[in-house]
């Protein structure tokens, strides 16, 4: 058997590969903040409650409606994104002349309001949701057993985040958004309507928590706290790629999964606190993060 | 002295009628339900809890007892400072009597401070830490339902004896996570089993288990020892079953609302120790129907159950002993709930030992296969039973100081 610093081979590719999936979470959630920071300039702290939201939504779809995993994948985030417009057009969007902070400090608000308006309505220890039949079981890869899901989850991720990338570097649509980052009264003087593109953008940016929630709810508990575990994490992990950097999030999300992934083998203790130890060495090193451009 | 008109006005006004309240009216004790109204463990006791409270009272028929019974409630937040502070001004300003349940060990220790310190009544019901009845014991606490090591004897002794002979822990990297580890360890290893290895992962804000139960997985113990709480436990048992982890789970700290929430396709063949379970027996299955309709629905816990035990004993004490002088000195008021046994439909026949701790049999269970369930709440099958004079720490075995006397 290989060994490599004491743990054996297959032990290390295992925990890589799980590294692998948790960073799919990470990069999915990471994207949405930086697609919306990098156009609204609002870091977006409700992001964690708009991931819950997705996760509730395909239970209340499939136990209310009888819809199951698959449509649902399409419509929460569908369903959430469209919340997440009302929000962003009825207060979010009375933000934007002033201070960062404002806007951190009413989304962080509002996440403790969705939050605590779920723990009210569905109490705190949880629904039970179950993975689809297809996904069930899994494959012996010789050094680890695969569930299929996770499978699946690491591929739709990848899906998604090359998708989001590609729509916003490649296309003239996604043009239009960066230029309207850079510049926004010489793109409306184009006549092109900055505001509602604003809100397109943060109704998309909630839609991919979304999918990252019904994605979590077959492996997570489905509870109104879902997302505090994850949001500081991510929080991070936008700050190490470099803030509103859209490639930056998808590789350091991917990256931060194996980085902690590793951790848990050799000291499991620090597994929660790696990220934020990489965190501050890059801001030591490297201000803007890695994938960040200099102001 | 300067007296303005109005208030001599208002004071002299005030006497006749306050002369007239004290001749007419009945005495009136006070309860305060302490509990986690917005937290993790607001679906085990919480609003529950209170419901409990509530069903004791119009069981006891408070009415035509002569005295009367007010109830008020809050939420700790799980937070120590918070629930000392709510605990000083219920005592203090609002003539509370008996505070009951608190579900947090951390809060509970600092209650059962407040509660020696005013000379009143503490009825602990959701926390899990021994010491309230060991180092940390007084003459004014009773810990209720469970503790952990009644939690750790019934799971740790009683699955090695079936054959679960080689542990291997995944442990909540904090005091309760490794005071759980400890006591069942000892458990374990002193009816003949070992424990081949275990982890502790970073608490709170970890969700991903699974690199942690392929870790347990390739130690090759029989048994997973899940020496953790709440959602966290929920994610361990939910990462188990999709890693196909063939090892038997020991849930070391596992509620009713938990397994509901798994659902038992997920939590089938789960092993646990509760001391209550609303389908246990004929009384405990009319108290489940008779609170249900108050709980939304759901079954009561073993928390809950113990709200409800707890609160019939301390009317029943307060009765015998005149409500007058239950609300005067707390310390007496423990010692007499301490010389009456207790009956009721949840716990059965039992009393309470010098110590404060309520002693009532502890029951394993496994739980069932979905084909077994009858339909929901019906989830539990009986594996084996401790009996009351075993179920606990052995009295002189937790150093509290008013066993020595």
């Amino acid at each position: 058997m290989i060994m490599i610093f004491g743990i054996s081979g297959p032990l290390l590719f295992g925990q890589l590969l799980l590294g692998l999936i948790n960073g799919a979470f990470y990069a999915m959630l990471s994207l949405g903040l930086a697609v919306i920071f990098g156009m609204l300039n609002i870091i977006n702290f409700a992001h964690g409650a708009l991931f819950m939201m997705g996760a509730f939504a395909s239970w209340m779809l499939l136990n209310y409606f009888g819809i199951g995993y698959f449509p649902a994948l399409i419509l929460a985030p569908l369903l959430v994104g469209a919340f997440g417009i009302l929000l962003e057009k009825t207060i979010i969007s009375r933000l934007y002349k002033l201070d960062h902070l404002y806007g951190l400090l009413l989304t962080f608000g509002l996440s403790l309001v969705i939050e605590g308006l779920f723990r009210n309505g569905y109490g705190s220890s949880g629904l039970p949701y179950r993975i689809p039949n297809i996904l069930q079981g899994g494959t012996d890869l010789g050094f680890m057993f695969m569930p299929n899901y996770r499978g699946w989850v690491v591929l739709a991720a990848a899906v998604v985040c090359l998708g989001t990338w590609a729509i916003i570097e490649k296309t003239s649509l996604g043009a239009t958004l960066r230029a309207a980052t850079e510049n926004a009264p010489l793109v409306q003087a184009f006549g092109v309507n900055v505001p509602r593109l604003i809100t397109l953008t943060y109704g998309g940016g909630v839609a991919l928590a979304a999918f990252a929630g019904v994605l979590a709810a077959p492996i997570y508990s489905v509870n109104p706290n879902m997302g505090t575990n994850f949001i500081n994490t991510v929080f991070a992990v936008v700050v190490i790629g470099g803030m509103g950097s859209i490639l930056g999030s998808i590789i350091t999300g991917f990256g931060l999964g194996v980085v902690e992934g590793l951790t848990k083998v050799f000291y499991p203790q620090a597994s929660a606190t790696v990220v934020f130890v990489v965190m501050v060495i890059v801001l030591l090193t490297r201000p803007h993060g890695l994938f960040g451009k200099a102001a | 002295m300067k007296l303005s008109r109005r208030a001599l006005i208002a004071a002299a006004s005030a006497l006749p009628l306050a002369g007239a309240r004290a001749q007419g009216a009945k005495p009136i004790l006070k309860i305060g339900c302490l509990t986690d109204l917005s937290g993790p463990y607001k679906d085990l006791a919480g609003p529950g809890a209170i419901a409990a409270v509530h069903q004791a009272l119009s069981e006891f028929g408070v009415a035509d007892k002569g005295f009367s019974v007010e109830v008020l409630s809050a939420d700790h937040q799980n937070k120590p400072d918070v629930g000392a502070t709510v605990a000083r001004q219920w005592y203090d300003r609002d003539g509370v009597d008996m505070i009951i349940e608190v579900a947090n060990s951390g809060v509970a220790l600092a209650v059962a401070g407040v509660a020696k310190e005013k000379n009143k009544v503490y009825l602990n019901t959701g926390a899990a830490t021994s010491d309230l009845t060991g180092a940390q014991c007084n003459a004014n606490t009773i810990h209720w339902v469970y503790d952990t090591y009644m939690l750790a004897q019934s799971t740790g002794g009683a699955m090695v004896k079936s054959g679960g002979d080689s542990w291997y822990f995944i442990t909540a990297d904090y005091a309760f996570g490794h005071a759980l580890q400890r006591d069942t360890t000892s458990f374990v290893t002193g009816a003949g089993g070992k424990v081949v290895g275990s982890i502790a992962y970073p608490f709170p804000g970890t969700a991903d288990f699974s690199s942690y139960l392929i870790g347990a997985q390739a130690s090759g113990a029989k048994v997973l020892g899940l020496a953790s709480a709440g959602t966290d436990t929920i994610n361990q048992i939910k990462q188990a079953k999709e890693f196909g982890i063939k090892m038997k789970l020991a849930g070391l700290l596992l509620f009713l609302t938990d397994v509901h929430a798994i659902g038992l396709e997920t939590a089938q063949g789960i092993v646990l120790t509760d001391s209550f379970y609303w389908d246990m027996n004929d009384r405990a299955r009319a108290f489940s129907n008779r609170i249900t309709p108050a709980l939304k629905g759901a079954r009561p816990t073993m928390i809950q159950a113990g709200v409800y035990s707890a609160s019939l004993h301390y009317l029943k004490t307060a009765m015998a002993m005149g409500p007058a002088q239950a609300k005067a000195d707390g310390a007496a008021t423990i010692a007499r709930m301490k010389a009456l046994p207790t009956n009721d439909d949840c716990f059965g026949a039992g009393s309470i030992r010098a110590d404060g701790r309520k002693l009532h049999p502890a029951y394993l269970w496994e739980v069932k296969k979905p084909s077994e369930s009858k339909g929901p709440w019906d989830y539990y099958k009986l594996i084996a039973t401790t009996p009351a004079d075993q179920a606990f720490r052995p009295l002189d075995k937790g150093a509290c100081p008013m066993v020595k006397a």
